[in-house]
């Protein structure tokens, strides 16, 4: 690099490492992995203690946002469906504008907002956030997907805050080994958490919905 | 022209566009759009209206005209009210990232969520381009979105849809000529709004426009 360049000139100085106003955790996953499902045990099982909103992105129809109005865990005001051209995960992570727009017409609307998830339209195991949009990330992955995938990898799974094994209910029909899903993602993962859970058994998402406070704590410290 | 224009017509600038069809989903629903011929026809149709129009209102928002007398300027050729919020969602993407990538008090200057055009003039003037320039980001963007929409709603060849937009250039230079000749545009096509319209009211739709 010749010395005439001064590297700051090319790096947007105000680039937030982390984002102001509320803490966005991102839930990510494959289709049918649980993220709604997910999203409204959070919603339930947090909405008493946190100011919190959850911004949707269906691939197709707005089933998840209408899901999340129709069993009534927020008001409908702080639910936000965003469309993605047929491609969820460019809105998440290539091109995060939707989403952005969406976030912040739901703190525009609630000015003491503390909390949104935004739940990604099902996509594979490439698909993450980028940390333009979210604080932290989820990704949420089910035992009927059978007990390779944490093996297999992919950015979601390696390298999300928190790895999510849900459904750990179906693991005797389908035959998946719990314990190897276990290894597998601790191998892949590093220090980073995984937790094995059952939303069925579960409704409350107890486990996550600690590790959420935990961010949220986190956060307010820093 | 400067490099400065490839970004800013670029599709991969993250400034929302990815999300809007430009009235192909609603084409396609209603059988108008269904192969290459059918999609060149509607790509043409929007070039020479939607198009017109947006390349006028970006190259007199890059010459320096008055933001918000523009901004009423496009409301008043934007009789679809999902027309309009499109637009108007588009320009609050375009200003966003505008403002990151070329800083300019320019960006202050603009309404809260102008429509796509007036920020199209806004960042061509921050990124030190020409009205020219202005109008041809806002002839090609007229027809790049939409095409790449068709492409992925029909599930199309992309080398097909590639060769229909390149064929479009002269066409679209011609549009973006003619913004510095003509004025602020009027064209306006009722089937677009139409398309617009009855595409607001789906459920069930992957585009926001
Ligand atoms: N057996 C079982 N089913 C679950 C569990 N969690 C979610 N489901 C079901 O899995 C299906 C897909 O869940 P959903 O939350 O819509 O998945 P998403 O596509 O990731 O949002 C639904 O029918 C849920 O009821 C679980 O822990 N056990
Ligand atoms: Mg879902």
């Amino acid at each position: 690099m010749p010395p005439d360049h001064d590297l700051d000139d090319y790096v947007d100085a105000a680039v937030p490492h982390r984002h102001g106003g509320p803490l966005r955790v991102g839930l990510g996953g494959p289709v049918g992995s649980g993220k709604t499902a997910l999203a409204a045990a959070l919603c339930r099982t947090l909405g008493a203690e946190y100011d919190l909103a959850v911004v949707t992105n269906d691939i197709y129809t707005t089933e998840d946002a209408d899901f999340l109005r129709r069993n009534a865990v927020l008001p409908d005001d702080r639910i936000e469906a965003v469309q993605t051209g047929c491609c969820p995960h460019t809105a998440i992570r290539d091109d995060i504008t939707a989403n952005l727009d969406a976030v912040e017409l739901l703190e525009d609307r609630h000015p003491g907002l503390e909390l949104v998830f935004v739940e990604s339209g099902g996509d594979n195991l490439t698909a993450s956030f980028s940390y333009g949009l979210v604080d932290v990330q989820v990704f949420v992955v089910d035992v009927a997907g059978g007990d390779k995938v944490p093996r297999k990898g992919g950015p979601g799974v390696t390298a999300s805050d928190l790895l999510v094994v849900n459904k750990t209910d179906l693991a005797p029909l389908v035959g998946a080994d719990l314990d190897v899903m276990r290894r597998d993602s601790a191998t892949v993962r590093g220090d980073r958490p995984t937790l094995l859970i059952s939303l069925r058994e579960d409704p409350t998402a107890a486990a996550v919905a600690d590790w959420v406070r935990e961010q949220v704590r986190v956060r307010v410290v820093a | 022209m400067t490099a400065a224009l490839l970004t800013l017509a670029d599709a991969r600038l993250p400034a929302g566009g990815h999300t809007h069809s430009g009235g192909v989903e609603q084409a396609i629903a209603a059988g108008l759009v269904h192969d290459p011929s059918s999609l060149a026809g509607f790509l043409l149709r929007r070039l020479q209206t939607a198009g017109r129009v947006a390349a006028g209102l970006a190259a007199a928002a890059c010459r320096g005209g008055d933001p918000a007398a523009l901004d009423a300027e496009a409301d008043a050729r934007t009789p679809s009210p999902a027309l309009r919020a499109a637009s108007r969602q588009q320009g609050r993407g375009l200003v966003r990232v505008g403002r990151r990538a070329w800083p300019s008090p320019l960006w202050d200057a603009l309404p809260a969520a102008p429509h796509h055009p007036v920020a199209l003039g806004a960042a061509a003037t921050a990124g030190g381009l020409t009205p020219r320039d202005a109008a041809g980001a806002a002839a090609y963007l007229s027809v790049s979105g939409p095409a790449t929409a068709a492409q992925r709603l029909l599930a199309m060849d992309p080398l097909t849809v590639a060769a229909v937009t390149a064929r479009l250039a002269p066409g679209i230079d011609a549009v973006a000529d003619g913004a510095l000749r003509d004025g602020l545009p009027a064209d306006a096509d009722p089937l677009l709004d139409l398309l617009a319209e009855v595409h607001a009211a789906r459920r069930d739709r992957f585009f926001a426009s």
